[in-house]
């Protein structure tokens, strides 16, 4: 099916007000109706990025990272997901609310998004240069030849030997690693302001993790863009990260500069994600996993969510919710003793 | 993909043996003599009776009936029926009725089964996929002769819509109702395909990387969920189409178009064994060659599929 030639909409501005951060996501809630039910995915999350920056977004399955992700891109299924609350803005400009056809111009174009597996987040059916031609043909109008031109000059530019040969292949095609490859051209194609990588080397082996979280590095170096890595992968994180938000059912558990996170963690939750992850510099040392597993959002415990599993759990955490303390510049965690735990790191 | 092509040739070969081999001796156990039924109850006198068997080797055993048959055939030969008429010929002013009553219906199923299964699939649990649920639940449920009368009623008499039988008008008005009435239970399956497998492809993952991409919802649905979802639909209609061309026996009768259907119908009760076989045989081949370009338009569909 060929539809318009034309660009969707007139690309938004490119040099919107500066107010100092690129993406801002200020108390952002979620919620999906399951059953009849409203279930609370995200509840309450803020972060902000800045132009060339790293910001990671850490959590268990279920923990709502991926979720909050599609809600700032504008792509989750609507119903059952509803944001409830909340504002996302990028260079200043409010994104919730916007009309949809307004929403879609910013989709791909200013703010993009990897996915985790990219053999099923590909269209089977459509060869790579369609795919990623695609990009050019709808956000910009450009014609056939034009567009594959840039397509095999984007390939190249994310290392995929003989792009022009490949320009035909279908994703099945490739290998795992390349396949990812395509999927961050596809993304970067129209040099987006914001990319928010969702687990993009999970699926992958680690030699070819490295590779990619490289490749990525380099690509947001030169375009100054802000990236959000969305990942439960403490390793992924540590070289790449420069602030992390921890996130535990939905809320924001803890937040700080990476450093900061490793070296002098807040809340119980990140303290037990370290102590569970092998460290070269601790070695023979047992590892301690965290007890339990994470609550489900639709039974949420009274006050804090993480009391259950928690090793430092009192009387007050059943009855109250932990709200966010600053415990040091930029670090603040959601715990009732968090300068405690802070301390004692 | 050209040896892929030959070896589904040579493949075909075996079943076209099977296939005819089995028509042939049904139709050669069919109760009563064929020479006999000629005359009726009148007694015919021995020596017509042996020269007319020994003229359509009636006399040989059946395997080399079969033989001689194959060896005909192979000259493009089909033989002639009990009165001398060539079976080539009773057929061929009928294929073309039959193809154009075939072609009617299936275009019916594939416009109108995908256009409804896709509303379906898009409003899933709502009322237009309840409607095309249970629409097509009764259109399953309704034999071919009652919907076929009905409509017949309906549109060709009461109303004088559409002509209510018969091939005066030509393709394709006069092929209209009949093709709609033999192309209502395929549009149901089809529209049940489709609906599934698109509502079931809107969640796949690359659908959301579509609207990641920033694409409008026509080009995320109409290209990139649909394409994937008619790779089962395909299949059907390929699979449809064959049936379709031989299976109008009742829709043919019903409104009265000279088919092939109503050929076979007819020689089967003359017992016109050769014509039976003749029009199976090209049915046969007409199936084996719809099916293997179903499934070379499979690689076009789906290019994960080699042929190999």
């Amino acid at each position: 099916m060929e539809l318009t030639k034309e660009p969707d909409a007139v690309p938004p501005p490119r040099d919107a007000p500066e107010d100092g951060h690129l993406l801002e996501v200020d108390d952002l809630h979620v919620e999906f109706r399951v059953r009849g039910r409203d279930v609370q995915a995200v509840n309450g999350l803020s972060y902000t990025l800045a132009e060339g920056e790293t910001v990671a977004i850490l959590g268990e399955s279920g923990s709502g990272k991926s979720v909050a992700a599609q809600a700032v891109m504008g792509i989750l299924d609507t119903p059952p997901a509803r944001v409830t609350q909340g504002s996302v803005r990028l260079r200043g400009e409010e994104l919730l609310g916007l009309p949809e056809r307004r929403r879609r111009a910013f989709r791909g174009d200013r703010i993009s998004m990897i996915f985790q597996d990219a053999l099923s987040a590909l269209n089977p059916v459509f060869t790579v240069g369609d795919q990623i031609t695609e990009m050019y043909r709808v956000h910009r109008g450009l014609r056939r030849k034009p567009a594959r031109d840039k397509a095999v000059e984007l390939m190249e530019r994310v290392r995929i030997p003989s792009a022009r040969q490949r320009l035909g292949d279908y994703p099945h095609q490739f290998s795992g690693g390349m396949r990812q490859r395509i999927m961050i051209a596809m993304a970067l194609a129209l040099e987006p302001d914001v990319l928010i990588a969702d687990e993009p080397t999970t699926a992958l082996d680690v030699t070819v993790q490295a590779q990619i979280m490289r490749l990525l590095a380099e690509l947001q170096d030169e375009l100054r863009m802000g990236l959000v890595l969305i990942t439960h992968d403490l390793g992924v994180v540590a070289g790449v990260a420069d602030r992390i938000v921890v996130m535990y059912a939905g809320s924001v558990a803890e937040q700080a500069p990476a450093r900061e996170l490793y070296a002098r963690p807040a809340h119980p939750y990140t303290a037990g994600l370290l102590a569970s992850v092998p460290r070269l510099d601790q070695r023979g040392g047992p590892l301690v996993p965290i007890k339990g597993a994470p609550p489900d959002p639709a039974a949420l415990p009274p006050g804090c969510p993480f009391r259950p599993r928690c090793p430092r759990a009192e009387a007050v955490c059943a009855a109250e919710r932990p709200p966010l303390v600053t415990v040091g510049p930029g670090h603040a965690a959601a715990c009732h003793f968090a300068e405690e735990v802070h301390g004692a790191c | 993909m050209w040896r892929y092509v030959l070896r589904r040739l040579l493949q075909a070969i075996p079943v076209f043996i099977g296939t005819t081999l089995l028509i042939y001796l049904l139709v050669f156990a069919l109760p009563g003599d064929p020479i006999q039924a000629l005359a009726g109850d009148k007694p015919v006198p021995e020596n017509v009776l042996n020269t007319l068997r020994d003229r359509y080797n009636l006399n040989d055993p059946v395997l080399v009936q079969y033989a001689k048959y194959m060896f005909g055939l192979f000259q493009g030969d089909l033989g002639e029926n009990y009165t001398g008429q060539k079976v080539s010929e009773m057929l061929s002013g009928r294929w073309v009725v039959t193809a154009q009553l075939a072609l009617t219906a299936w275009t019916f199923e594939l416009v109108v089964g995908i256009a409804l299964g896709a509303w379906a699939g898009l409003r899933r649990g709502r009322l237009a996929d309840t409607l095309v649920l249970g629409g097509t639940t009764l259109l399953i449920a309704v034999p071919v002769f009652v919907l076929g009368y009905t409509a017949q009623i309906v549109f060709g008499l009461n109303w004088k819509i559409f002509p209510s039988a018969g091939t005066d008008q030509g393709w394709p008005v006069s092929y209209l109702l009949p093709g709609m009435v033999l192309g209502s239970l395929g549009l149901s399956y089809v529209a049940r395909l489709t609906r599934t497998s698109l509502a079931e492809n809107l969640r796949a993952d690359y659908v959301r990387t579509a609207r990641a991409k920033g694409l409008g919802r026509t080009r995320v649905v109409g290209r990139h969920a649909l394409r994937n979802s008619l790779i089962p639909v395909v299949t059907y209609l390929g699979v449809d189409f064959g049936s379709l061309m031989g299976g109008a026996i009742v829709t043919e009768g019903i409104f009265n178009l000279p088919g092939v259907g109503q050929q076979v119908f007819q020689s089967i009760q003359l017992k016109e064994g050769p014509v039976v076989v003749g029009a199976v045989t090209l049915l046969v081949l007409i199936f084996l060659l719809v099916n293997l370009i179903v499934d070379l338009l499979y690689g076009w569909l789906d290019p994960r599929i080699r042929y190999e």
